[in-house]
């Protein structure tokens, strides 16, 4: 008799060959537990090659998946479990699991050549590299041919079938549901009946050997958190922020205009938006970052609500463009997915070192609205904030979110789209057109100009990247107006501050110790804080999303505190820019090894400020 | 219902600031007229241009118009037009802006065949930046970067808008506001990516580079204009024909041996004729015409704005109605109680 028990939360890595379908593995095992009514967190990391050779280190592909009976903000430091498709993947994410914890490996490869592939000199089967854990050893390429003995498939089509075996046992092991899946199955593989059965088959045989075989004799569960009552679905950063997008489009009733070129791991935005030409989105793959972004300038110019997207590279690319948008005075929403640079740098792996390029890495006096998302369900949020402050005041936008928020996915209660005011931009209307304004009249408060655009009767003008005359819009190249044009534009950005909510404080308003982070480490500064808060330690939260320019209130609350420290995944971007902007001392916490921040590097750095 | 313009109507108030006698002006007041002659309402008529000399053209003439930045004028355009497909489009260009540093773009809009007007300005110098060597000097010209010859090799812009599978090509010099005018009609008229390259004079750094095929004593023997179905025919007095040779093209006399049946009959439906063309002038650049007019057509092409719209409209039949409301509960939802 195999015995229960009832864990609060779980984190399962699942890793094998990139062409073992752990990606795939991965999210369903999330989305099963999702409808099961659990919080969720999870972590895809995968290798830039896209075919690295099979059985390598290099080659190897992970999801990391967090499931909670309480709010699960990061996809979790370590693991409590390991799936292990080959040596390879073992070696390479051992040392993420926790002392104790479980390895599901597949046996069948952990033969002499792969052995040898992944560089274990010794069979860790067979030595004591695995006895502080609870290895459950399974043939799964055998067991699943033998399952799918009656099925009219080849060999290599059959073994294909062994994620969903490993799949299955997981669903044993942490008592999931397998009718979510074979639903999926069915709908994905509907039209090849044979393929579906196979794969519908390897995941009950997965199960049912689970529950038969001696090496497991517990299993867990976990149970559905509290979450609030509503309809529920996963949304990754990526596609979120292009979801965000469209609501912003339709909240300001404008078309989208997306002009882009593939980077990783931006693209997913491109991917997403390609498919809603139905929903009057225009999406262009443009031969490179700069055309991409410069054809989303014409298409600002011309109306439409216009978005570029890239990650660090391509924005260096899109530089001179940025400046020209600023210059026109255009609404422009640029969309930075961060990753590790410089350079190509680390193309898969996350970091938070371009706030730099995103305030200052222009030519000339050349300010930017920048915005930051904190988390995969965010992104939505903040490219609506992104669409509605570039249409409001006229200057372009730069939204930062990371590889990690971006292909990280979580549960989203679905809002209604009337939960999102409407946006209202600049165009004049009919009317309008009928008096003498001109392309250069501005509102009095934003000092946005106003947007005419090509069609307009009467309001023919000229305009491009040279200085342009504050009265006429003419070129000038006077003294007093560079200046006049320069100050102006750097208002503009000054008072977008009027128009942006009021910083948050996680905790006491003043206090000891105050955390100030940005952009996507939020899930696990929070969680070190709520630790730190529930030990009683006198520690808050300040987490920023709005970046230039901040909040009016950051100065107040950063005076509140006696320490502030700024944990960024940089060598230090934002510490020095409250330093200088505030004039307050900030204690650094910075790292850049491609990886987020684990909870408890944080807990431990801030107890020693405490 | 068209209306009606006059070429001042196009003027704008902007002062013109071109060295006196460059030939920027000649193509200005061309596109000035050309203009009054296409029926688009001045409000829907887009200018779109570089950085160069040339590309301070939008803002002499009285339309929209948007300087941009070195070299991206044809991803500007092309982001309008796909926004506002019934914006009439046009992009100036120089040798240098287009083909050198926009190279690509000017490469990727011919290929996609985006319904934008193409003229670039070929001076075979860069200007603006006072005097260096362009994609399209002659190989050993001494400028202020090369003064010991440039040691590149020319480019040859009609040439790379056939190799950019550009659907309308045609070329025309400064000192012909009739060609230009028509070649700038005909463009308007052409559906998708229209070129047309003017050979272009700088007074002040390239002085006198065309003159062998621009001035009007030189043209008709320097020079072959092509027109569809017409024999390819020049000379002051008509004298000279082209032939096909074999798999080349050959300059003959009339009256020693040839007739004017004998020539050859140009069709602008034909890529290779134009390459023939373009290579018979290089490689022979003494006794070869260099060609004029429309090179190359293809009267049938549909314009990437308009499949766009066209795959859009598909889409939409196929796929019901939708709206963000809709969208977020399509697909796997699940309710919590
Ligand atoms: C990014 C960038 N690089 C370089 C320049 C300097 N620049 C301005 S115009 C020009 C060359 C223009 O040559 P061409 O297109 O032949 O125009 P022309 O002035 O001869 O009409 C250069 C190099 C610039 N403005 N921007
Ligand atoms: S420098 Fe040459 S191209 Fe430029 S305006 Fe003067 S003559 Fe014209």
């Amino acid at each position: 008799m195999k015995t229960q028990e009832t864990l609060e939360s779980v984190v399962i890595r699942f890793c094998g060959d990139s062409g073992d379908g752990m990606q795939l593995t991965g999210t369903q095992f999330s989305n099963t537990s999702a409808i099961m009514g659990n919080d969720i967190s999870t972590f895809p990391d995968f290798p830039s090659e896209i075919r690295a050779p099979q059985g390598t280190i290099a080659g190897v592909s992970g999801f990391q998946v967090h499931i909670g009976s309480s709010d699960t903000n990061t996809p979790g430091d370590e693991s409590d479990m390991l799936v292990a498709m080959n040596p390879a993947a073992l070696k390479s994410n051992l040392n993420s699991l926790k002392l104790g914890g479980a390895i599901i490996l597949n046996s069948d490869e952990f033969n002499e050549a792969n052995l040898a592939k992944a560089g274990y000199t010794v069979d860790p089967l067979k030595d004591h590299t695995l006895d502080s854990y609870k290895v459950i050893k399974a043939p799964i390429g055998t067991l699943t041919l033998s399952a799918l003995e009656e099925v009219d498939l080849s060999k290599k089509e059959k073994e294909r079938c062994k994620n969903f075996y490993t799949l299955g046992m997981t669903y044993y092991y942490y008592n999931r549901k397998t009718d979510q899946t074979l639903k999926w199955i069915e709908d994905k593989f509907g039209k090849k009946p044979e393929i579906m059965k196979a794969n519908q088959l390897a995941l009950k045989a997965g199960y049912n050997y689970a529950e038969t075989t001696e090496e497991i004799v517990i299993s867990y569960s976990v149970p559905s958190a509290k979450i609030e009552p509503g309809t529920y679905r996963q949304m990754s950063g990526n596609v979120s922020t292009a979801w965000g997008l469209m609501q912003a489009a339709e909240s300001a009733n404008l078309p989208l205009f997306l002009g882009s070129y593939p980077i990783t791991p931006a693209t997913d935005i491109l991917h997403e938006l390609s498919k809603f030409k139905h929903m009057n989105v225009t999406t262009f793959q443009a031969e490179d970052e700069i055309a991409g972004i410069c054809s989303a300038i014409g298409a600002s110019i011309a109306g439409s609500l216009a978005v570029t997207t890239s990650s660090g590279p391509g924005i260096a690319l899109k530089t001179e463009a940025i400046g020209l948008a600023i210059m026109y005075e255009t609404p422009l929403i640029i969309i930075n997915v961060q990753r590790g640079g410089p350079s190509t740098g680390l193309p898969t792996k996350t970091e938070q070192s371009d706030l730099n390029q995103a305030l200052i890495g222009r030519n000339g006096e050349a300010p930017l609205i920048v915005l930051a998302a904190s988390r995969p369900n965010d992104c939505y949020e903040m490219a609506y904030e992104a669409a509605r402050l570039t249409l409001e005041h006229m200057t372009p936008v730069m939204l930062l979110t990371d590889g990690y928020i971006a292909n990280g996915s979580e549960p989203w209660k679905i809002p209604k789209s009337t939960d999102f005011e409407k946006i209202n931009h600049r165009k004049p209307s009919e009317s309008d057109l009928k008096t003498d304004i001109t392309f250069m009249t501005r509102n009095e408060h934003s000092l946005a100009r106003t947007w005419i655009t090509p069609g307009m009767d009467g309001k023919v003008h000229r305009m491009g990247g040279l200085e342009k005359d504050f009265v006429t819009g003419n070129i000038s190249a006077e003294p007093i107006n560079h200046q006049k044009m320069c100050e102006l534009r750097a208002q503009k950005v000054q008072k977008v501050a009027d128009n942006i909510p009021l910083q948050v404080v996680e905790g006491e308003a003043t206090g000891d110790l105050l955390v100030v982070s940005w952009g996507g480490t939020y899930g696990a500064t929070r969680m070190a804080v709520r630790q730190l808060q529930k030990d009683g330690r006198s520690v808050s939260l300040m987490h920023l999303k709005y970046l230039n320019p901040m909040p009016k209130n950051v100065s107040d609350i950063l005076a509140g505190f006696k320490k502030i420290i700024v944990p960024e995944l940089n060598l230090g971007q934002l510490a020095p820019i409250l330093r200088s902007r505030y004039g307050v001392k900030t204690i650094q916490y910075n790292k850049v090894q491609g990886q987020p921040f684990k909870i408890e590097e944080l807990v431990n750095r801030f107890k020693e400020e405490l | 219902m068209t209306t009606m313009y006059k070429k001042k109507d196009f003027v704008s108030d902007q002062e013109v600031r071109w060295c006196p006698g460059c030939g920027d002006y000649a193509i200005l007041s061309c596109m000035q007229n050309a203009l009054t002659k296409t029926g688009t309402k001045k409000e829907d008529i887009v200018c779109v241009s570089g950085i160069g000399c040339s590309s301070r053209f939008p803002y002499y003439l009285d339309t929209y118009g948007y300087h941009t930045i070195h070299g991206r004028a044809p991803a500007v355009a092309t982001g309008i037009k796909l926004a506002n497909p019934n914006l009439d489009v046009w992009v100036i260009t120089g040798d240098g802006d287009g083909l050198s540093i926009g190279g690509n773009h000017t490469l990727h809009a011919m290929r996609r065949n985006v319904d934008l007007n193409i003229i670039l300005f070929n001076n075979e110098i860069y200007g603006l930046t006072k005097g260096q060597f362009s994609p399209t000097s002659d190989k050993g010209v001494k400028t202020k970067t090369s003064p010991f010859g440039s040691i590149d090799n020319p480019l040859i812009p009609a040439q790379f808008a056939l190799g950019s599978a550009c659907t309308f090509i045609a070329r025309t010099v400064d000192k012909d506001p009739k060609s230009i005018t028509d070649l700038m009609l005909l463009s308007h008229a052409h559906k998708g990516t229209s070129f047309l390259e003017v050979l272009q004079n700088c007074v002040i750094f390239n002085d006198k580079t065309h003159d062998e095929f621009t001035l009007r004593q030189n043209r008709a023997a320097r020079t072959v204009t092509v027109e569809d179905g017409k024999p390819l025919i020049f000379g002051a007095e008509n004298e000279k024909g082209i032939v096909l040779d074999r798999l080349d093209l050959k300059v003959v006399t009339l009256g020693q041996g040839f007739e004017e049946k004998d020539l050859l009959v140009y069709d602008t439906s034909s890529k290779v004729l134009a390459n023939m063309l373009i290579e018979a002038h290089k490689k022979d650049e003494e006794n070869f015409p260099l060609a004029l007019g429309v090179l190359y057509q293809d009267k049938e092409s549909i314009p990437y704005n308009e499949l766009m719209k066209g795959q859009a409209e598909q889409v939409k039949k196929r796929l019901p109605e939708a709206n963000m409301d809709k969208l977020l509960q399509s697909g796997d939802t699940w309710e919590i109680k």
